[in-house]
């Protein structure tokens, strides 16, 4: 008996229906259509808004009508922006500093990244873990101490580190040197060991092997590492806030708010329309480079 | 072209030993093969010689250099990796040509040399490809062209077959033997594959736990073992080992046997008695190369001993057949015609070759 009902379980089990590979995949493909769309709504919603206030002049955006549409389509806001001195001025600032965070993160990190990762030496591995930790200290937490810093610099040499757009070169490094050194770390440490290896027996130097081989082939870590550095330096708000008071001295974003609300009075035309502006250039650097990116935030993780 | 010298070369990590004393002269234009299983020393050593470990003692010596404290790029010598090493980023051209252009060689010597190195290894239509568009039989070659232009004094192979397929790895097997011998530069090559020590080797060195355990010709190695392990890790299927006693003949003659079980003894050969007198009266190991044990085919010869066996496991190979039988609780192998060879479970008349046998002293595992 016992027997016997074994074995009708088992044809039952080998009875069982499978459907087809395609209904399956084609199932999970309409689930996967259905949250990616939603997802897509969801994060577009906020530029597709700036984006269609940015249109409106003064009086239609404090009108009660659809604030989904654009009833009198007008390029003024763009227009008063791009001819006021002082928007090109912030303009101008944020690209100085976000160039200069950039290079000068890229030189640092590669080279540290590079010694870290390769010339063992007593307390390599745990400086390498000292670089990530005082990445996952915030911000927030350290403008405090440098505004005592500066403080003591200023008593000490008599110069004055506050309200200097100069200076924000100074401190966006805190933020971008350890995360770019973890990243390189990572990405130098994925390449063969053989490979300088070979190159050293060929009859590079150190810094041969690092101009010729690592950085050549870590490129796409570099990029993904200098996106994301430029993204930080260009689109921080909490150092320019704190530490740049004077309108010549400000950049993008803090110069959007400080200077387009006035008290109470928000200039909401004329604040979507800098912040769409402000977000134009890491878009462009982004839509350039994002095959790099994706190549580089990817890496390592299977054996190529 | 130089000789390579090793003298008490000791290499420690961590307190470890990875090598521990090793002597070694390799000669001009020599083909050594440093042999052994993971972790005997061989790879280490080897990168000793290329400059990429440092001694912990012991010198090293190319050509008349002591070359301790030179660094690799200045040690005149060319390495190919197991995993080839190339550069990803770079065309083969610039790939072989990376060493002489950062030596400063004129442009059109570096084009001659590559364009020579790549006719030999025939990888002339691939020079201006990247490794990724290579399948890894030609990134060997390249690999063994980048060697090759910079015209060093020694070739160094750190297991350069080993990430190839089985076809592939006889075949570039071959090649290397090839371009060794057009390309007549001292060379040292590690392997952990004892047919590749043995097929591409003038001498063969077997290393054994940091130490040299035999160098000589891959016939020596094969047939005169010197120790235990050699014979064991040399051939395959390896040597069978079981456990014997040595003693006089009780019929009166002169001779010596071997007594493997109750049921099994074997008459030792006479041109051996001499050679093993003196251990006579004492338990030892008995060694046989499996084609030592072969199907009985009409008379036996002097030296040869018929026994027959009960079959354990049978290994057609297609040219021969494995068998397996047990005595006195080991398993050991024979290589028989496949006409010949029974099936598992019926008795087989085998007859032993014993002018080829080894016996070892269990204590030093030395072949007396």
């Amino acid at each position: 008996m016992t027997t016997a009902t074994a074995q009708i379980g088992a044809n039952q089990q080998s009875a069982v229906h499978y459907g087809s590979i395609s209904r399956g995949r084609k199932r999970t493909l309409y689930w996967s259509y259905f949250f990616l769309i939603l997802f897509v709504i969801f994060f577009l919603m906020p530029p597709v808004y700036m984006f269609i206030t940015s249109l409106k002049t003064s009086a239609e955006i404090g009108a009660v009508t659809n604030p989904w549409w654009v009833y009198h389509p007008t390029l003024q806001n763009y227009i008063d922006l791009l001819t006021q001195a002082q928007f090109l001025t912030f303009f101008k600032n944020s690209a100085l500093v976000a160039v200069i965070v950039v290079s000068v993160t890229m030189v640092v990190s590669i080279l540290a990244a590079f010694s870290l990762a390769r010339m063992k030496f007593w307390g390599s591995g745990t400086l390498a873990t000292g670089v990530f930790l005082t990445y996952l200290i915030p911000e927030s937490l350290l403008f405090i101490p440098l505004f005592k810093i500066f403080a003591f610099i200023h008593d000490l040499t008599g110069i004055e580190l506050i309200n200097h757009w100069w200076v924000l070169v100074f401190l966006y490094p805190t933020l971008t040197v350890p995360f770019c050194t973890w990243i390189m770390i990572g990405y130098f440490a994925s390449i063969p060991k053989e490979l300088d290896e070979a190159a050293l027996i060929d009859g590079a130097g150190y810094l041969q092997i690092l101009t010729r081989v690592f950085i050549p082939v870590a490129l796409p870590g570099i990029i993904a590492a200098t996106i994301f550095c430029f993204t930080v330096s260009w689109a921080n708000f909490l150092y320019p806030l704190a530490f740049t008071t004077s309108a010549d001295q400000l950049v993008l974003p803090v110069g959007i708010v400080t200077t387009l609300i006035k008290g109470d009075v928000y200039n909401w035309g004329q604040i979507m329309t800098g912040a769409l502006l402000g977000a134009a250039p890491p878009l462009i650097i982004y839509a350039f480079l994002m095959d790099y990116y994706i190549a580089g935030l990817t890496a390592g993780a299977t054996k190529g | 072209m130089a000789e390579v010298a090793l003298r008490n070369i000791v290499k420690t990590f961590d307190r470890t030993p990875a090598v521990a004393g090793i002597d070694l002269d390799i000669n001009d234009r020599e083909f050594v093969v440093l042999v052994g299983p993971s972790g005997c020393g061989k790879t280490t050593t080897l990168r000793m010689i290329a400059g990429l470990e440092e001694a912990t003692s012991g010198e090293i010596y190319i050509g008349d250099q002591l070359v301790n404290d030179v660094p690799p790029k200045d040690r005149d010598i060319a390495m190919v990796f197991q995993n080839y090493a190339l550069y990803p980023h770079m065309t083969v051209y610039e790939n072989m040509s990376f060493g002489l252009r950062l030596k400063k060689f004129p442009k059109p010597e570096i084009k001659e040399r590559v364009e020579n190195a790549a006719r030999i290894l025939d990888i002339t239509d691939l020079l201006g490809r990247r490794p990724k568009q290579l399948s890894g039989g030609q990134r060997q070659r390249v690999a063994m062209g980048r060697a090759i232009v910079r015209n060093p004094k020694v070739f160094l192979f750190d297991e350069p077959l080993s990430n190839l397929d089985a076809k592939l790895r006889v075949q570039m097997r071959m090649e290397i033997k090839k371009v060794h011998q057009k390309v007549t530069t001292t060379t040292v090559y590690v392997t952990h594959d004892q047919i590749e020590a043995m097929t591409l080797a003038d001498r063969v060195v077997v290393m054994n736990g940091g130490r040299i355990e035999q160098i000589g010709s891959p016939n020596e190695v094969y047939h005169q073992p010197k120790t235990r392990f050699v014979a064991g890790f040399i051939g395959s299927p390896a040597m069978n080992f079981l456990s014997c006693r040595l003693s006089e003949t009780s019929n009166g003659s002169a001779g010596l046997a071997v007594r493997l079980s109750d049921k099994l003894t074997f008459s030792v050969p006479e041109s051996r008695v001499a050679r093993y007198r003196p251990h006579a009266g004492r338990e030892l190991l008995f060694g046989l190369r499996p084609e030592d044990i072969i199907e009985k085919r009409g008379d036996l010869p002097p030296g040869r001993a018929a026994f027959d066996v009960q079959l354990d496991v049978v290994e057609p190979m297609g040219m021969e057949t494995m068998v397996y039988f047990v005595v006195d609780g080991t398993e050991v192998c024979g290589r028989v015609n496949p006409a010949a060879a029974g099936k598992p479970g019926e008795t087989m008349p085998l007859v032993a070759d014993l002018n080829h046998m080894h016996l070892i002293d269990p204590k030093t595992d030395q072949v007396l």
